[in-house]
């Protein structure tokens, strides 16, 4: 009930704060639209125009399975299939799941890591877009202390 | 310049390690004192520029912890080349480094 009641505030709160327009403009190229997605499905869709991702043994996704502090953890996502266009990083009980995109050029490898926030236990999930189609990996993580604040 | 870089080649593959400096406030914390919400104050992109090429584009939602930490690999950049890194906040701040391959 408060996760619904904090949406429904914050909701409220990006239509009345002018900031968020600001950035809306200023910035056409983040994929706010994304970012603003509530639940996976949405944000696949947001980001790649599909919200079919198939799961697969390609797209390996390393993340604990346990992590004491929510704020904090660890993941990585590394795929040897060819032509990848753009990683994903999503986690299923964030109020909003996506957490990054990465943009991937000719110079780069499909290898990337970073740390992310998690409010608490859930699934972690990896998207990688490569010749024009969504594959995902899944992965469950514990979170012992929640890393979202409010 | 808060990014701080470290690029090491092996083989063919460049593997770049950064760190920038940034709360990245969530706009979900409430501060204590006040009973207001902090508003969200996180950093929306970071681009890695080679040759005055974007090689590497990243985009973050303030869900990236604080103070955060990206590694990703390259393809191309030899020995000596300058790596060169950008990143802007949702407020519009933006911040920058560079590192020279090892």
């Amino acid at each position: 009930m408060t996760s619904i009641l904090r949406r429904t505030v914050i909701k409220s709160l990006i239509t009345f704060t002018g900031i968020s327009m600001i950035s809306r403009f200023a910035w056409a190229a983040w994929p706010q639209a994304a970012f603003d997605g509530e639940d996976i499905d949405a944000v696949t869709n947001a980001l790649y125009g599909t919200s079919d991702a198939a799961d697969s043994d390609m797209v390996k996704l390393k993340a604990p399975d346990i992590a004491e502090n929510g704020a904090v953890v660890p993941i990585s996502v590394s795929t040897d299939m060819p032509n990848v266009e753009s990683i994903s990083i999503l986690v299923d009980g964030n109020p909003n799941p996506l957490a990054s995109t990465f943009e991937l050029t000719e110079n780069s490898v499909a290898d990337v890591s970073t740390r992310i926030k998690m409010s608490k236990t859930s699934n972690v999930i990896a998207l990688v877009k490569a010749d024009g189609k969504v594959y995902k990996a899944v992965q469950e993580v514990k979170v012992t202390i929640g890393g979202c604040g409010g | 310049m808060t990014i701080k870089a470290k690029a090491k080649l092996s083989g063919d593959i460049v593997t770049v390690k950064i760190l920038m400096k940034h709360e990245m406030e969530t706009g979900l914390r409430v501060d204590n004192k006040t009973g207001e919400k902090i508003p969200a104050h996180h950093i929306s992109e970071v681009k890695c520029i080679w040759n005055d090429q974007v090689v590497f584009h990243c985009n973050m939602g303030p869900a990236i912890s604080k103070n955060p930490y990206l590694s990703f690999k390259l393809k191309g950049p030899a020995k000596g080349d300058v790596l060169k890194f950008t990143s802007v906040d949702n407020m519009g701040e933006t911040d920058e480094g560079e590192v020279k391959v090892a």
